[in-house]
C-alpha cells in the first residue's frame, strides 16, 4: 500500500459574490514510502493549494475540498482538527518556498527546532537543544551552537532553508512536502540545498513530495512526475520516461524551454507562448488549447479524458509523436 | 543517522548576510538621527529625571502652608514671588515651585498607570478576538467600536463620576478604560495580519499547539504598533487626567500635589492670576508633546514601508 494516496483531490474556492474557482480538479497520485514524486507545473497551476490540502492547511470557510488523501490507510480529510495537528510535524513535514519570512523573527533558531521536538517527541528542552544542535549539524550548518541563538536575519537565505528542513525533519516524518524549496535561493545555494533534502531523505527513508516549476529539480531528484496544468494532472510517467519522450505538449514545451547541456551550439530555447492567463476551463475542452501548438478542433469541443499509455497517464487528444522537436517559436 | 553532510559545508553558504538588518536596529539607526525623536526623548527624560528627584529638588515641603500668614493678613492675598520662593504660594500658602516640580511626579503617575492598565486590558481583549476569531471576535470588536464611538473625555467622565469616593486610583481607572478599545483594536488587526502570515502557517504545518501560535508566534510579532501606541497614549492619558481633575472628578486630596488638580483648584482666580494655572498647563502640554514627538517618530521608523 502506498504511504500517500491521493485521490480526485479536488479544491473550489468559492468567496461572497465571486464565481466559484476551481484550483485543484480531481488530482491523484500515490507515493511510496521513501520515494520522491514530483509535482511539476506553472505558477499558479494549483501546486501549492495540493499541498496544503494535504496537510489540512486550507482556510476552513472558502475553500471546499472533495476527494481523499489517505496517509498509511487513514483518510487525512476526515481526521478532526486536533488529530491533524498531532501529525502535522510528526507524520507529515513540510517546507515551504520563502525561508526568511517562514520563521518566526522574533524567535530564535534553536527555540524554534525544539518546539517541534518538545511538541511530538516529548523531549525536555535541554535534551531537544542537544537534538537540535545534531539537526543543524546533519543540514550542514556550520557552527550549530552559535547559530541555535542567533534569529532569522541573521542567518543567511541557504541557511535559513537549512533551517527549516532540520525543522520539518526534526521528527522524523514518514512523509516531506517541499513546496518550490529553492525558488527563493540564489542559484548556487539552490544545488546544495537539494543535495541536502536528497541526501536525508535516502538517509532517513523519507517519502518525499517535491512540488516545483522546475524541470531541473525534478531531474536530479524525482522518481515519479505529475505535470500539472490549469488544476489538472495532464502527464504522470516515472523520470526518465518522461523526459526522454514527453508526450503532453504542455511537457514537451516544458522541456523544450530549459537550458540543456547537450544541446547543439546555436539552439534556440523555445518557450512555450502565452502565459495561464489565456486558460479556458476544463469543461469546455483543454485548458492549454489557447497555448498548444497540437491543438485540434475537437481540443475546444471535449475535454480529453486521461489515458493509461504503457503505465504513463496522459491527458490530450492530440500527444506529441515521440521524437519531434520542439515547435518553432510562433511570434506572438 | 550517520551523515557525511558535515564534510560538505560549502563555504559559500556560510557567510551570514550582513544586509540581513533586523526592523528594531534599523528603526533604532533612523531615530538616532532623528531631531523631532531626539526633541522628544530629551523633554521626556527630563521630566522622568525631575519626578524621580521631585522631593530633593523642591526646596520646601510641597504640603506645608508655609506662608499662610501671608495668604490670612491680606485676606485671600496669594503670595507673590519672594526670596525662597522664586515663585510664590498657592490659595493655601504653600510653596507653589515645589508643588509644581512633586506636582510632575503624581502626573507621571497617573500618565504610565492609567496607560498600563489601558493596555493590558487591551492587551486582553485584542489577543482574544484576534487569537480566537469567530464570535468571540465580533463580541468584543463590537464592544470596542461601541466604546470608540463615544468622546473619550465623555466616557472617562461618566466613568469617573460612578466612583463614589474619587481618588487618585479612580481617576487612573477610568483614564486607563477609555485607553483599552484603541490598544485592543489596534492589536487584533496585527494579530489577524499574523494569523495569515507565512510563519504562522509554517509553524501550523508543524503541529505547534494553538497556545503557542498565539502567544510565541503571533503575539510577539503584533506588538510593535502596539508599544507605538503606548507612548501616544501616554500623552492623552496626562492630559485627560488632568481634564478630570480640572473638572473636579480628580483626587480631593491636595496635600499631594498633580498638575491637572492644580489647575483645577485656581479656576476661581484665573483672571487676577493666571500663573498659577499656566504653569502647571504649561507642564502638561510640553510633556504631552513630548509623548506625542517620541510616538510619532517612533511610528514613522518602525512601519515596514519607511525601511531603507
Ligand atoms: N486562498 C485562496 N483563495 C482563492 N484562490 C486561491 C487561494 N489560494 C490559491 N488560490 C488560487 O488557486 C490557484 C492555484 O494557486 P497555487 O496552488 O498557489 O499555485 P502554484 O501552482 O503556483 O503553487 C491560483 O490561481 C490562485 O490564485
Ligand atoms: S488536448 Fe489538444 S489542446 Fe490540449 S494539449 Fe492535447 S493537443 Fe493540445
Ligand atoms: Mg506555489
Amino acid at each position: 500500500m502506498a504511504l500517500l494516496e491521493v485521490r480526485d483531490l479536488t479544491v473550489v474556492f468559492q468567496r461572497k459574490g465571486e464565481e466559484p474557482f476551481r484550483a485543484v480538479d480531481g488530482v491523484s497520485f500515490d507515493v511510496e514510502p521513501g520515494q520522491t514524486v514530483g509535482l511539476v507545473g506553472e505558477s499558479g497551476c494549483g501546486k501549492s493549494v495540493t499541498s496544503l490540502a494535504i496537510m489540512g492547511l486550507l482556510p476552513k470557510r472558502g475553500a471546499k475540498i472533495s476527494g481523499t488523501v489517505k496517509y498509511d490507510g487513514t483518510d487525512l480529510l476526515k481526521l478532526s482538527d486536533k488529530e491533524m495537528r498531532d501529525r502535522r510535524g510528526r507524520d507529515l513535514g513540510m517546507v515551504f518556498q520563502d525561508p526568511l519570512s517562514s520563521l518566526n523573527p522574533v524567535v530564535p533558531i534553536g527555540l524554534q527546532v525544539t518546539e517541534v521536538l518538545e511538541r511530538h517527541r516529548g523531549l525536555s528542552r535541554k535534551e531537544a537543544m542537544i537534538e537540535a544542535k545534531n539537526l543543524l549539524d546533519k543540514v550542514g550548518i556550520p557552527d550549530p551552537n552559535r547559530r541555535l541563538k542567533e534569529y532569522p536575519h541573521q542567518l543567511s537565505g541557504g541557511m535559513r532553508q537549512r533551517a527549516l528542513i532540520a525543522i520539518a525533519l526534526a521528527c522524523r516524518p514518514k512523509l516531506l512536502i517541499a513546496d518550490e524549496p529553492t525558488t527563493a535561493l540564489d542559484v548556487t545555494i539552490q544545488a546544495q540545498i537539494l543535495s541536502v533534502m536528497k541526501e536525508l531523505v535516502q538517509d532517513l527513508g523519507t517519502a518525499l513530495v517535491m512540488i516545483t516549476h522546475d524541470l531541473g529539480v525534478v531531474a536530479g531528484l524525482c522518481d515519479e512526475v505529475n505535470v500539472l496544468y490549469g488544476g489538472k494532472v495532464v502527464e504522470k510517467a516515472m523520470r526518465h520516461k518522461l523526459f526522454a519522450e514527453p508526450r503532453h505538449p504542455y511537457t514537451h514545451g516544458l522541456l523544450a524551454s530549459i537550458p540543456r547541456l547537450d544541446a547543439a551550439p546555436g539552439e534556440k530555447l523555445t518557450p512555450i507562448k502565452g502565459s495561464v492567463a489565456d486558460n479556458i476551463p476544463w469543461e469546455h475542452g483543454c485548458a492549454f488549447a489557447p497555448r498548444c501548438p497540437n491543438a485540434l478542433d475537437v481540443c475546444v469541443q471535449v475535454t480529453p479524458p486521461e489515458e493509461d499509455q504503457l503505465g504513463r497517464l496522459l491527458r490530450c487528444h492530440n500527444p506529441v509523436v515521440p521524437g519531434t522537436p520542439a515547435a518553432e517559436e510562433v511570434p506572438v | 543517522m550517520v551523515l557525511g553532510l558535515s564534510s560538505k559545508k560549502e563555504k559559500i553558504d556560510g557567510v551570514a548576510e550582513s544586509a540581513g538588518v533586523s526592523l528594531a536596529a534599523s528603526a533604532w539607526k533612523r531615530l538616532r538621527r532623528s531631531p523631532v525623536f531626539l526633541t522628544g526623548a530629551v523633554i521626556i527624560g527630563l521630566f522622568i529625571v525631575v519626578s524621580v528627584l521631585s522631593p530633593w529638588l523642591a526646596p520646601h515641603n510641597p504640603s506645608e502652608p508655609m506662608l499662610i500668614d501671608q495668604v490670612v493678613k491680606a485676606r485671600n492675598e496669594i503670595p507673590p514671588a519672594q526670596p525662597g520662593h522664586p515663585l510664590g504660594g498657592d490659595l493655601q500658602g504653600r510653596d507653589f515651585l515645589s508643588r509644581l516640580l512633586v506636582g510632575s511626579q503624581q502626573t507621571l503617575i497617573v500618565g504610565v498607570g492609567a496607560t498600563l492598565i489601558g493596555l493590558a486590558g487591551g492587551l486582553f481583549l485584542g489577543t482574544l478576538a484576534g487569537a480566537l476569531g469567530g464570535w468571540v471576535d465580533s463580541v468584543v470588536m463590537r464592544l470596542v467600536d461601541v466604546m470608540l464611538s463615544l468622546p473619550s473625555l465623555l466616557l472617562a467622565f461618566s466613568i469617573a463620576a460612578m466612583f463614589a469616593k474619587p481618588s487618585q486610583f479612580t481617576v487612573i481607572l477610568a483614564v486607563a478604560i477609555v485607553q483599552i478599545p484603541v490598544f485592543a483594536r489596534l492589536l487584533r488587526g496585527s494579530m489577524l495580519a499574523q494569523r495569515h502570515s507565512d510563519h504562522v502557517l509554517a509553524a501550523t504545518a508543524l503541529g505547534v499547539k494553538k497556545g503557542a501560535i498565539v502567544f510565541r508566534h503571533m503575539l510577539p510579532n503584533s506588538l510593535s504598533p502596539v508599544i507605538v501606541q503606548s507612548t501616544l497614549v501616554l500623552a492623552t492619558a496626562i492630559i485627560e487626567a488632568a481634564a478630570l481633575s480640572f473638572l473636579g472628578l480628580g483626587n480631593p486630596d491636595d496635600r499631594i500635589p498633580e498638575w491637572g488638580q492644580m489647575l483645577g483648584d485656581v479656576q476661581n482666580v484665573f483672571d487676577t492670576h493666571p500663573h498659577l494655572a499656566a504653569y502647571p498647563a504649561i507642564c502638561i502640554i510640553i510633556v504631552a508633546l513630548g509623548f506625542t514627538l517620541m510616538g510619532e517618530t517612533l511610528r514613522e521608523a518602525l512601519d515596514p514601508k519607511n525601511r531603507r
